[in-house]
């Protein structure tokens, strides 16, 4: 058999395809996280937990209410973005004109509070839940067998970036915030409502993380930790793809799962490093990251 | 703190010496003690359940032996070696700790063994899985109950390969567990006339795994092992299944697999799955009996490390009894002595290296369809005796064995 790069060509193909699909969640993460560090200027430690809360949020519906995945989809976000803009009234506003370090270790310590309470009342073990009868089952691409919802994933992560990238960058409202980043004290003085249009942010940030854990409960755990293994990995994505950058946020979240998937087929042993490597060696080149701006 | 902990090292050291040969229970109680997981990875396992199983065992004394009163003792050690060591000191020092059991994580297990038996104090091991207990670090003092690394991979490797699954590939994970996991299930494969062909070794905590899943699949194995535990598992079989390895004919098997695990996945996801316990509730109706005593204060099923507790316990508690003393050294022999007799230990008996040998069972997860309940998950394929189960007394590295 003709080999590519070492190993059988299915199986290289396999490979860059499931980077890609890992890819799509570290994108509609970073997503999130890069929209509030750019208008909020806070490092929030509490992304991986918010994610986490998603996907307990489709179970609690599914099991307690009997509302399926579909509505899970759109009802989970609005919930938890709601309860976003609660954090946010109630914490984080006090927090900005302080150093990045106070809102770094308030969002850190909420991380650990939200995460203690779900591990209280739900234990360690994870909780079931079903992939929608709807995406089921798979398609044989010949080098490999592709499960629907994983299709689906990649699918729906890139209309998710695509229209946050929309929203920020080619409508009004998104002029706004980008303003608001530029000169808060001028936005206002055009007679915009500042502080409003923070929580909003906040409460977009937050609502795509909750999005990404309702995608993610179908194929991961639904576990009180499942934020937490993940949201240094989001955080090296960020930075690579340069802070408070959604393009760079999300191509750096395609890239990284990419380059984990081929490490894994290569050298599963680094595959939880390489994503720093690749971090270092970014912030060696481009200090500011792929698509930063410099400061 | 350290010359604070140093002195009463050296204290409880002289005391020990004197205590010893006194007969009766000391400080006037019993207190057993367990340092154990109580809000880590493994504390659904472990934690809670195993201090309700221990009470359980205690309350069928009454909460006396020999007309002393019989105390518990729980702490979380967070998985931390050291922490389980510090917790345990204290213990000894302050509380008049007479014998640990339980002991989340093979690390803390391990440390805290050490400890209790350079105090003349009982260890039981129950939720730990390494044979180092039994092996290289046995002591006389120290027991290991539920199971063990070996027994698991034994158990599952050795069935499925002479069920003609005789290639074999590792999906391993990348720490002391998963190589010891893989070693001894691959000596088994072999011995057997299998073969492993390959293997590939994840870091701890993953949470994708479709990558190593597509290369156990182009290797062609009839099995794919899971050298893997916790959440790494069950992420593992839940993406096989939707990978469509499974369905293509190729067999996944994980090793150390509790009914948590398969109530987690989802029975649907996990069907099909064969796996070695030490006990499972609906198995008959004593087994059913202690479920259901258990259930009313746990809400949830006992598995192998909850019964395990309970077992091992009791059997503390008896062999108190019979010895007439709380002493380590004479309560160990009496344990040794003693038959074992309960539900859980099915033709147990304590081996001189301090392995609680008992028939084990090998089970296959019902499909969805024909479970009766929530936790009826297992259906008992066949009951793998004590002896065959275990590491044989031949090939221990234990100190105590006279080979």
């Amino acid at each position: 058999m003709a080999e590519l790069l070492g190993m059988p060509p299915q199986l290289f193909f396999g490979q860059l395809l499931l980077g890609l699909i890992n890819g799509a969640f570290y994108a509609m993460l970073s997503l999130g996280l890069a929209i509030i560090f750019g208008m909020l200027q806070i490092v929030n430690f509490a992304h991986g937990a918010t994610y986490m809360v998603g996907a307990f949020g489709a179970w609690m519906l599914m099991n307690y209410l009997g509302i399926g995945f579909w509505p899970a989809l759109i009802l989970t976000p609005l919930i938890v973005a709601l309860l976003g803009v609660i954090l946010e009234r109630l914490v984080l506003k006090h927090l900005y004109d302080l150093d990045h370090l106070y809102g770094m270790l308030a969002t850190f310590g909420l991380a650990l509070i939200i995460e203690g309470l779900f591990r209280q009342a739900y234990g360690i073990s994870g909780l079931p839940y079903e992939i929608p009868t709807q995406l089921q089952g798979g398609t044989n691409l010949g080098f490999m067998f592709l499960p629907n919802y994983r299709a689906f994933v990649v699918l729906m992560s890139i209309i998710l970036c695509f229209g946050t990238w929309y929203l920020i960058e080619r409508t009004k409202m998104g002029m706004y915030l980008r303003a608001t980043t530029e000169n808060r004290e001028l936005v206002r003085a055009f007679g915009i409502k500042v502080p409003r249009l923070i929580t909003a942010t906040f409460a977009l940030g937050v609502g795509l993380a909750a999005f990404a854990g309702v995608m993610a409960a179908p194929i991961y755990q639904v576990n009180p930790l499942m934020g937490n293994n993940l949201i240094i990995v989001i955080f090296a994505v960020v930075v690579i793809g340069g802070m408070g950058s959604i393009l760079g946020a999300t191509l750096a979240g395609y890239l990284v799962g990419l380059v984990e998937g081929l490490t894994k087929a290569y050298y599963p042993e680094a595959s939880s490093t390489v994503v720093f490597i690749l971090m270092i060696i970014v912030l060696i080149v481009r200090p500011s990251g792929l698509f930063g701006k410099e400061q | 703190m350290h010359i604070k902990s140093l002195a009463g090292v050296t204290l409880a050291s002289l005391l020990t010496c004197t205590t010893a040969l006194a007969a009766g229970i000391s400080d006037d109680k019993v207190v057993i003690g367990m340092p154990s997981d109580f809000s880590g990875i493994y504390a659904d396992l472990t934690g809670k359940g195993s201090a309700i199983a221990a009470q359980m065992a205690i309350d069928e004394f009454g909460g006396k032996v020999l007309g002393k009163p019989i105390e518990l003792l729980t702490g979380d050690h967070h998985l931390k070696a050291d922490v389980a060591v510090g917790i345990t000191r204290e213990w000894l020092d302050r509380k008049g700790l007479d014998a640990v059991v339980d002991i989340a994580a093979s690390s803390a297990a391990l440390a805290v063994t050490k400890l209790m038996t350079e105090r003349g104090k009982i260890t039981i091991n129950n939720a730990a899985g390494t044979t180092r207990l039994t092996g290289k670090d046995c002591s006389a003092l120290s027991f290991h109950w539920a199971y063990d690394t070996f027994a698991l991979a034994n158990g599952v490797a050795k069935a499925m390969t002479l069920e003609g699954n005789d290639t074999w590939f590792f999906i391993t994970a990348d720490y002391a567990f998963g190589y010891s996991m893989e070693a001894d299930a691959k000596q088994v494969i072999e011995a057997n006339g299998g073969k492993v062909i390959g293997s590939v070794r994840h870091p701890l905590s993953g949470s994708d795994f479709s990558s190593y899943l597509l290369q156990a699949q182009a290797s062609g194995a009839k099995v794919i092992g899971a050298a893997n535990a916790g959440s790494d598992l069950r992420n593992t079989i839940k993406q096989a299944k939707e990978f469509g390895i499974t369905s293509s004919g190729q067999k996944l098997t994980g090793m150390i697999f509790f009914i948590d695990d398969a109530r987690a996945i989802g029975v649907k996801e996990a069907a099909g799955l064969s796996v070695l316990v030490g006990y499972y509730w609906n198995r008959n109706d004593e087994s059913r009996a202690f479920a259901k005593r258990f259930e009313e204060k746990a809400n949830k099923k006992p598995n192998t490390i909850h019964a395990g507790v309970y077992s091992a316990t009791l059997h503390y508690l008896r062999a108190i009894e019979s010895a007439g003393t709380d002493d380590g050294q004479a309560v160990a022999e009496h344990m040794r002595k003693l038959k074992i007799d309960d539900f859980f230990a099915i033709n147990g008996f304590i081996r001189e290296d301090g392995r609680m040998v008992h028939d084990m069972f090998l089970v296959k997860i019902k499909p969805a369809n024909e479970a009766e309940s929530d936790w009826d998950v297992f259906e008992v394929v066949r009951t793998l005796p004590g002896n065959e189960a275990y590491r044989p007394l031949s090939e221990s590295e234990c100190a105590l064995v006279k080979n």
